[in-house]
């Protein structure tokens, strides 16, 4: 059970108040027609699942119905931040790795 | 009536929606008859349940600019609570933040379209107020034991150093939800929707047994 | 009184926190027996001398009670006089004997005394190694089912009680600055440092009253007997209002981000049933910003040959009988130790006026406070040596004794044999660290205590006494304070002065590091040396799991069971694991610990279900014209959380004929629907045309004020997942329509594009569900209905198809939409949901002329189907694109935007020949109907498996057409029509049908058009 602050309410509440909604970052094509199958598929179906950091879009379901972003540690389930829509992470995964 | 349709300032659409004459609208629990549990049922307990029905709601979506504010400021005559989590509460309005971008209003019942009209004729830009009176009830529980009933029905921190008067959150209540603004140290306010009104009046009583439930007309 | 004690054979005179002016009659196995106020299940039964508790799992050995508290592993009883109020899996020693109280063994069928398992047992020793379910009784597989029920009446395992419980069981949300987990010492301190300091504090304990292992030993603190300075502390504690003291309850689980649940006993230790609706058990869900883990330690049994004959136990526990409950447990006494905290029960055993046989302490000098408190009292103690065997079947006898080598892996002596009727051992002390694995850290083996102890953690978690090793009494006391101390200061709160209590000075030798006690003969061959209790799991067990190559701790528990009781093995995992090491020539660490998981201990269903059971279970959503339904005799059908009308059967129709009343009646005159469950969005903004154009199919650019249109909306990859109807309001105000299921689904899909893809859009989505009742008059008859009711113009000319209008119905303000979902003239009349019940009334009021007739879901169905409808979810399934449904003319290509699903039903795949598609289902036979989801073939008579060209998705008996209906997916079926498909059922026959048109009723649509 995860205790998530929610940056637009600005206090920690319980996950039974939120859904997840999915990897974030995952912007849809400007121009969809242009994309070919396999482009269209990468953006459909592929999704990272890494050991580790991670970004996700989450909404407060129950709340205030804003989605924003979690960057969380797919190990040890920390959540290291919360961002809103359309800022970019501060915590990202190490390249080198 | 419905040919009172006020004109499309902004392109929306505003027309008064309560009938005039003897029709009298009936609340989402209109049919458990609180008003004879009120009289018929104990008179002492620890959680007081009380409908505050009819009452006229408004939902306002909106980023407001500076004159936005202004205006709003001056149709209600209170000006909106912006921090998050807070109301504004007197005795001929209340207004409760949901969000960065939304309100509720709760107003008279017969009060709505008045405030509707108004919005419609002075304030211009992006918003959007909606009428949900019909959609929501608004439930006021009060006594020595609220905050244990709450305690069974929400998983927000209740203590009043996490959530004092005139607070307000929307959470989950039961496997429902609700809008909760604490309106005294021992009395709060629940805003929830027309069709889950008898599962959580249902709800209501089962976790107040053991304190002794209370109903106000 | 006495005549009463004199019954309790083991029970002292005088002593421990029970009250013996309260006697309580209970029952166990059919008998009667007395205890008294203040017992545990188990201390009463040990005062009774009742030795047998239990037949084991797999050898069907008799067993006895072997440890006080939540570790035990044998006193597993059936708890309940009625048959409503059973409760399996019940530990005795964590059970408050209460008046009337009935319990019975869960091991051992048909009696624990004699059982036919016993018999297996005995002849079964030697044929049951590790593994012997899985090598015996897998073959044949057939035989599973009945080799299972047989194990499972025979092992054992409590049974769930047939009737409802009776009882309440509910949850509460917990929040607090500190959680902490056990009230002995350690948390104790802890709690009254936090609390001076103004915390919200919560602190649980599994026993029924606060102190822990002070209230069972004869220590003193500040000169007074210990029990009084918890007294004043458990006082002080209750003051704050900003305590939460919570004994009975068990913190059963540690959940991420600090969330822990606790299951509290609220009344189950006073009564079977809880008294006046009290609360049975409360599952507190607590979210703690700081936890403290003060959870103790559980003392180590060592293995030796016969361990599990009743009469062995756990050194602390007799100690724990005694000094709290007042019962020895037996007469004499052999005490095998590894270390010195372990004498103290044999000082205590011989001060209740028993007979200590010897002490016998594997070590060769053993030298401290309590080995010279056992020298003073002349208690005879026997160096260097172990006990390799215990005797007797029902209850000790006696005992061999042997001296061991320096290791303690060897005999190196002659054995000496000794009468005895109770045999203590302790190999140390294990910290209770369960908790702390439940988040996923690894413990830590310590060297020092010879014990694993917490690892490292994410979760703000802190530990206290006994479970970080710190076993001494003064130590736990002092890093109660400085946990406390360290939370505090972490969460910005002054500390206060709390002095730490005056302990007695004890001096401890050096323990040793002892599991299992080596025999004359070899593991294989030595009488059986039990590591795991419950699960019958012996030293020469895992000696086998590992010679037959398991190498991974995990392994060898799994093929040998060990740890997989209700008991999680918490006492013999270490052993084992210490055998397992030994075998594999490593260290402890080096093999590693296994992973303890929530629960702690059992969970009782109740708990877990709280109060979402019965009538709240789940909520049912209701609309403004419900009672009338009810009153009127609706059978409802649940569509998501709401209940909808059904269909409304009249004296005793059948539901078919009723549906048959209902449709003929709409389709004849006029019928009404509630349909106030559709999902209703309000959409505002100068980009709410623009959004609409982006999230459904067909174009929404020129869509006049006053106008409707019929929308679907697609995911991404182009398949359809809800469809309705969308009016222009004002020129920049839109109210959307979704299917009753798919409203919450819709309102998020248009949120997460609006908040994440295009937020420069300026719209506005609220939902308006609830606030409008929807009711929908359809029939030839539907307009004359409504113009008794309206003065407003409902003509054709002055309201078309399609038309919305706002006008005053039965004196309630009403926009009223002319839109049809039967194919007939239709008008859906909304209103204020508080004056809804008052427009259904008047409509009926005005109805009778018209024969008007209520309709539910189902009939709607069938009209819909007659007119080749679609209901999305019912004939489409997320696989399926606007074009497989036939319904191309809902789709624009031509939109500036590319729109939600236009990419996505272009793919290679969706424009292929041969995708299933949505045709009409004619029958040859006019009065079959086919099953929803019967699947078609081309030609029935190909070999099984023949080739599958798709499923029937609706079909309906039409009584307006005198013949069934159906629609269903066919491969390559729109270009199909008038071709054969068959559908080949279960019963074996076989339904022809002639693939057509889905539009049964009326193909020009001249009857909505009137
Ligand atoms: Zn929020």
């Amino acid at each position: 059970m995860f205790h998530i602050y929610c940056p637009h309410c600005c206090e920690y509440r319980e996950e039974e108040e939120f859904h997840a909604a999915g990897q974030s970052h995952i912007a849809r094509p400007l121009d969809p027609d242009a994309c070919t199958d396999k482009e269209w598929g990468e953006y459909m179906y592929f999704r990272a699942n890494p050991r580790g950091i991670h970004h996700e879009l989450w909404v407060h379901a129950a709340g205030c119905r804003k989605f924003f972003n979690i960057t969380r540690n797919t190990q040890t389930y920390e959540i290291k931040e919360v961002y809103k829509v359309g800022e970019k992470p501060s915590v990202v995964a190490d390249e080198a790795k | 009536m419905s040919d009172v349709t006020v004109e499309a300032m902004e392109g929306k659409l505003v027309t008064d929606q309560l009938p005039t004459g003897a029709i009298v609208g009936e609340s989402p629990l209109h049919h458990s008859d609180l008003a004879s549990i009120a009289k018929k049922g104990p008179q002492q307990g620890g959680v007081h349940f009380h409908e505050r029905k009819l009452k006229g709601l408004l939902t306002l979506r909106c980023a407001p600019s500076a004159e936005q504010l202004a205006v709003i400021e001056s149709l209600l005559g209170v000006a909106l609570p912006m921090q998050p989590l807070t109301s504004v509460t007197t005795d001929a309005i209340s207004v409760r933040w949901m969000s960065p971008d939304e309100w509720l209003i709760i107003v008279a019942g017969e009060q709505a379209f008045e405030i509707e009209t108004q919005f419609q004729e002075k304030l211009t830009g992006h918003y959007a107020l909606v009428n949900i009176s019909g959609g929501t009830t608004i439930l006021d529980v009060s006594g020595s034991h609220v905050v244990d009933m709450l305690k069974k029905s929400t998983p927000v921190d209740l203590h009043a150093s996490e959530f004092p008067v005139g607070k307000v959150v929307s959470t989950v209540f039961a496997k429902s939800g609700a809008t909760i603004c604490r309106l005294a140290d021992d009395k709060f306010e629940l805003v929830v929707r027309r069709s889950f009104a008898d599962y959580l009046w249902l709800w209501i009583q089962d976790a107040s047994r053991e304190y002794g439930l209370v109903v106000k007309a | 009184m006495t005549q009463d004690l004199s019954k309790q054979s083991n029970r002292l005179q005088e002593g421990g926190r029970i009250d013996r002016s309260k006697p309580l009659t209970f029952t166990y196995n059919g008998k009667q027996y007395k205890g008294f106020d203040g017992d545990t299940l188990a201390s009463a039964l040990l005062a009774n001398g009742v030795d047998i508790i239990g037949r084991s799992f797999k050898y069907s050995r008799p067993r006895g009670i072997v440890a006080a508290g939540a570790e035990e592993p044998n006193a597993i009883m059936q708890i309940g006089s009625t048959e409503a109020t059973q409760i399996p899996n019940v530990r005795a020693t964590q059970q408050s004997l209460y008046a009337g109280l009935v319990a019975s063994s869960t091991n051992g069928w048909p009696n624990v005394e004699m059982d036919l398992m016993g018999l297996v047992g005995k002849i079964g020793g030697k044929m049951m190694p590790p593994g012997f379910y899985y090598k015996t009784f897998m073959y044949p597989k057939s035989m599973w089912e009945t080799y299972e029920s047989y194990i499972r009446k025979a092992a054992g395992l409590g049974r769930a009680p047939k009737e409802n419980d009776p009882d309440i069981y509910d949850k509460m949300n917990q929040h607090c600055d500190l959680l902490i987990v056990g009230a002995g010492p350690a948390g104790l301190m802890a709690a009254l440092t936090a609390a001076r300091s103004g915390a919200r504090v919560i602190i649980a304990d599994e026993q029924s009253e606060f102190g822990g292992s002070l209230l069972s030993s004869k220590e003193m603190l500040n000169g007074k007997p210990a029990a009084e300075w918890v007294k004043d502390v458990v006082q002080e504690l209750s003051g704050f209002d900003d305590v939460l003291m919570l004994p009975n309850s068990q913190v059963n689980g540690y959940h991420d981000h600090n969330f822990l649940t606790i299951q509290q006993h609220c009344t189950d230790q006073f009564a079977d049933r809880a008294p006046n609706g009290q609360i049975a058990q409360r599952l507190h869900r607590v979210r703690a910003k700081w936890v403290v883990l003060a959870t103790g330690a559980h003392e180590r049994p060592l293995v030796y040959g016969n361990n599990d004959v009743p009469g062995c136990m756990v050194a602390n526990a007799v100690s724990t009988y005694i000094n709290r409950y007042g019962v020895a447990p037996g007469k004499d006494l052999v005490l095998m130790t590894s270390n010195d905290n372990a004498y103290r029960a044999a000082l205590d055993w011989h001060d209740a006026g028993r007979n200590v046989v010897a002490i016998v302490d594997s070590r060769k000098n053993p030298q401290g406070t309590f080995v010279d408190a056992a020298r003073d009292r002349g208690i005879s103690i026997i160096v260097g040596s172990g006990v390799i065997e215990a005797h007797g079947s029902k209850r000790v006898s006696g005992v061999s004794i042997a001296p061991l080598n320096d290791a303690g892996d060897a005999v190196v002596g002659p054995i000496i044999k000794m009468a005895a009727d109770t045999v203590a051992t302790s190999g140390g002390w294990s910290p209770v660290i369960h908790l702390s694995c439940h988040t996923g850290a690894r413990p830590v083996w310590n060297d020092e205590i010879l014990g694993f102890t917490p690892g490292a953690t994410y979760q703000k978690q802190l530990t206290a006494g006994a479970i970080n090793g710190a076993f001494s009494t003064a130590q736990a006391l002092s890093e109660g304070v400085k946990v406390a101390s360290d939370a505090l200061s972490q969460l910005g709160l002054a500390k206060s002065d709390v002095a730490l209590p005056e302990t007695e000075v004890v001096e401890e030798g050096k323990a040793m590091a002892l599991f299992h006690i080596p025999h004359t003969k070899p593991t294989s061959k030595a009488p059986k040396q039990f590591v795991d209790y419950q699960n019958d799991v012996t030293a020469a067990g895992i000696e086998l799991a590992c010679r037959e190559g398991f190498e991974s701790i995990e392994h060898v528990k799994r093929y040998t069971a060990m740890g997989f009781g209700t008991d999680q093995g918490k006492l013999g995992n270490i052993n084992g694991m210490a055998i397992a090491a030994k075998m594999l020539n490593q260290t402890i660490p080096q093999t590693g610990t296994t992973i303890f998981r929530p629960n702690y201990t059992p969970v009782t269903f109740g708990a877990i279900a709280g109060r979402d059971c019965g009538e709240l279970f789940d909520p049912e959503r209701y609309t403004a014209m419900h009672a009338w339904h009810v009153e009127h005799g609706a059978k409802f059908e649940d569509v998501g959380q709401w209940k909808r009308a059904w269909y409304y059967p009249k004296g005793n129709e059948t539901m078919q004929q009723a549906l048959d009343r209902e449709c003929l009646a709409t389709r004849k005159s006029v019928g009404i629907l509630d349909a106030s469950t559709l999902g209703k969005i309000d959409i505002q903004g100068k980009d709410a045309r623009e959004f609409l154009g982006r999230v459904y199919t067909n174009a929404w650019a020129k869509l006049p004020v006053g106008k409707c249109r019929y929308g679907l909306m697609c995911g991404e990859d182009g398949m359809v997942f809800d469809d309705g109807v969308t009016s222009c309001l004002a020129e920049n105000h839109f109210l959307m329509t979704t299917t009753s299921g798919g409203a919450a689904r819709v309102l998020s899909w248009l949120e997460i594009y609006h908040q994440t893809e295009w937020p420069e859009l300026e719209v506005y989505f609220n939902s308006v569900t609830d606030h409008w009742s929807t009711m929908t008059i359809s029939g030839p008859n539907s307009r004359k209905l409504l113009e008794k009711l309206t003065d407003y113009d409902v003509s054709k000319e002055n309201m078309a198809f399609m038309d919305w209008k706002p006008m005053t119905v039965a004196g309630v303000p009403a926009r009223v939409f002319r839109i049809s979902f039967t194919g007939e003239l239709s008008f859906e009349i909304n209103v204020q949901a508080n004056y809804g019940l008052h427009v259904w009334k008047a409509l009926f009021e005005h109805g009778e002329e018209f024969n008007l007739t209520p309709y539910g879901t189902e009939t709607m169905h069938i009209l819909r189907a007659e007119k080749g409808f679609i209901i999305a979810g019912q004939d489409t399934d997320g696989s399926v694109h606007p074009f497989d449904l036939g319904m191309s003319w809902a789709v624009s290509m031509q939109k500036p935007f590319s729109f939600i699903g236009k990419r996505g039903m272009q793919r290679e795949d969706c424009v292929r020949e041969n995708r299933k598609q949505l045709v009409g289902l004619k029958t040859i036979d006019p009065k079959a109907v086919l099953p929803e989801g019967a699947q078609g073939v081309l030609d029935p008579k190909a070999p099984v498996p023949m080739p599958m060209v798709g499923h029937v998705t609706s079909s309906y008996w039409s009584a307006n057409l005198n013949r069934s209906v159906a629609m269903g997916f066919v491969k390559g079926g729109l270009n199909k029509m008038g071709e054969r498909v068959f559908y080949p059922l279960a019963d074996g026959r076989v339904i022809e049908a002639e693939i057509c048109s889905p539009v049964f009723l009326d193909p020009k649509g001249e009857r909505q058009n009137v």
